[in-house]
């Protein structure tokens, strides 16, 4: 497997501030990964992802340790729009994103700044707005959207560059439940069917945990915990880790003792297999 | 008490937000409201402080007309939290974010400065005092937008959304909060489409669609209806998600009206005839 990230030894401290916002974290992500990051609010997550395109140390300034290597290149030193046509990141609040008088021109934006031919360029709205589902907002502005449409526009905008790494941060906080079990499932759906590298920020492990590969829960810029999910979820049981709060229908299997050596039921599927294999 | 009676609300580009709408809060209550994003709901949070006047109908607080009055002395009893805390933020510094409102409603310089530190040190914000609210990352700021009303203590404290952007922390605390604040007789009133958060704490919820009230009743009823919560674009939590699928599986005895894991654990070991500490690994 080739590796898409590999951060090794990074810490950064903000200019100005006393505390470093990481310290030493190493990590190596591999290509077709869905990653998800999670900790307490203001743990690192979203300074991690800055660094992962660059936009620290160039655009913060403060002290910068260790080295990334991300899909060959060193966000450190390659300009930052060099870095956005291999690694794309959605913000967290997709306002900040959004700019255009209407959908398709704010999709269009980055794609005519690439210098594409509008063939090329129409090829890659359609294809965007198609894994998005969202064909009929394209003429409609994006601020009389719902938060939901805002996100999906926010994320096809990035899709349409085709990005070999997609970096949500906290991309379903302000959708509700059946809308952002919707878009992480569409999300997995890309990954698998694009091949390209998933990172995302998430609080709620309940909606997420199902589609990942990969869990890594951060504390005070530090990594906490890194592997496979149910056995991550296991881990933060049983060290009774407060800061982050484990699946729900996890949290049950544990309370009454449905569980492996070091792995637990993630989702209600898992959890009605293991019962079953106890209840009768 | 808030009694909303007959309430129709017309955007000025025509659109109807609300159809109808009754309802009574008592303090003492908490109560979600609940449906998917553009059900009405903050529309409707928004007529608990006389932000909006109905169309038609008519709300009272504490037996006052929300017409009849300014938006500032129903403040003082209704305080109500945005969703995006961007929107509340003023000052240059959290401490006097908090103490603002305070000196405004008449407290002392020394009993706004008592209270301020208070809420903040309760909500972890204490170490952030001098620093300017912009400064904050997503969960800290809506954990300073519900202390500053708080700090004053209003009898129906109205909450958009508490849990966008707070992680498990925040939430566990927040919860510790309302229960705190219903037991010392305050109305609570939360918008929200978190099933799991409301399924840990409300003792009441309604349903929203398109501006109409669809259903009115205990939590334990409503959000362990996979069929109404799907009327109202909602998921069903997990818990009795999962007591949906064991009944259909053949656990036919089970009581699928369980929200909270406590007594999940409870009904579950009950039909698996085990202890309740569960067993060890297997």
């Amino acid at each position: 497997m080739n590796l898409a990230i590999e951060v090794s030894n990074l810490s950064f401290r903000y200019a100005g501030a006393g505390q470093w916002a990481l310290k030493n974290i190493s990590l190596s992500i591999e290509e077709g990964e869905f990653a998800v990051f999670t900790g307490a609010t203001g743990c690192g997550k979203s300074t991690l992802f800055k660094c992962l395109i660059g936009l620290i140390p160039q655009m913060y300034p403060g002290e910068y340790l260790g080295r990334v290597v991300v899909k060959g290149l060193d966000p450190a030193q390659t300009p930052v729009s060099r870095m956005a046509q291999r690694v794309g990141m959605v913000f967290q609040n997709p306002d900040n994103q959004l700019f255009a008088l209407t959908v398709e021109n704010d999709v269009a934006f980055a794609l005519e700044n690439l210098g594409l031919e509008r063939a090329e360029i129409e090829r890659r709205i359609s294809k965007a707005f198609r894994m998005m589902g969202i064909e009929d907002l394209r003429k409609r502005s994006p601020f009389e959207l719902s938060g939901g449409q805002k996100q999906r526009v926010a994320i096809a905008s990035i899709l349409a560059l085709e990005p070999e790494i997609l970096i949500l941060d906290e991309p379903t906080s302000s959708l509700d439940g059946a809308t952002a079990k919707k878009l992480l499932e569409e999300l997995g759906e890309i990954r698998r069917r694009e091949d390209i590298t998933v990172l995302i920020s998430e609080h709620r492990l309940d909606l997420v945990v199902r589609e990942a590969t990969r869990l890594i829960v951060i504390e005070g810029g530090q990594i906490l915990a890194d592997g496979e999910p149910r056995e991550v979820v296991h881990q933060l049981l049983k060290d009774g880790y407060e800061r982050v709060e484990p699946p729900k229908l996890s949290r049950l299997a544990w309370m009454l003792g449905f569980r492996g050596a070091n792995s637990i039921p993630v989702t209600k599927e898992e959890f009605v297999e293991k019962l079953q294999g106890v209840g009768k | 008490m808030i009694r909303i009676d007959s309430v129709w609300y017309e955007y000025p580009s025509g659109t109807v937000a609300l159809r109808n709408v009754n309802l009574v809060i008592d303090r003492g209550e908490i109560v979600a409201l609940m449906g998917e994003n553009g059900a009405g709901k903050t529309t409707l949070l928004k007529h608990l402080n006389g932000l909006l006047k109905p169309t038609s109908g008519k709300v009272e607080v504490d037996g006052v007309d929300t017409r009849t009055t300014t938006v500032a002395s129903l403040s003082r009893h209704v305080g109500l939290v945005f969703q995006n805390p961007d929107n509340m933020f003023f000052c240059t510094s959290v401490f006097e974010e908090v103490s603002y409102a305070l000196t405004r409603f008449g407290y002392s310089r020394e009993e706004a400065r008592r209270r301020a530190e208070v809420v903040l040190k309760t909500f972890n914000l204490w170490q952030y005092r001098d620093s300017s609210p912009f400064t904050l990352s997503g969960g800290e700021k809506k954990r300073l937008a519900i202390s500053i009303v708080l700090a004053w203590m209003p009898s129906y404290v109205v909450i958009d959304e508490p849990t966008t952007g707070l992680d498990g922390w925040g939430k566990r605390m927040l919860i510790n909060l309302l229960l705190n604040l219903k037991d010392r007789e305050r109305g609570i009133i939360l918008s929200s489409h978190d099933v799991e958060f409301i399924s840990e704490i409300a003792a009441r919820v309604v349903l929203l669609r398109r501006g109409e009230i669809i259903a009115d009743g205990a939590a334990e009823d409503i959000l362990t209806d996979p069929v109404l919560l799907e009327e109202a674009s909602l998921l069903t939590p997990q818990i009795p998600s999962l007591l949906h699928e064991l009944k259909k599986r053949g656990f036919r005895d089970l009581n699928h009206k369980c929200l909270r894991l406590d007594e999940a654990v409870r009904c579950l070991s009950a039909i698996l005839g085990r202890p309740d500490q569960g067993c060890d690994g297997f």
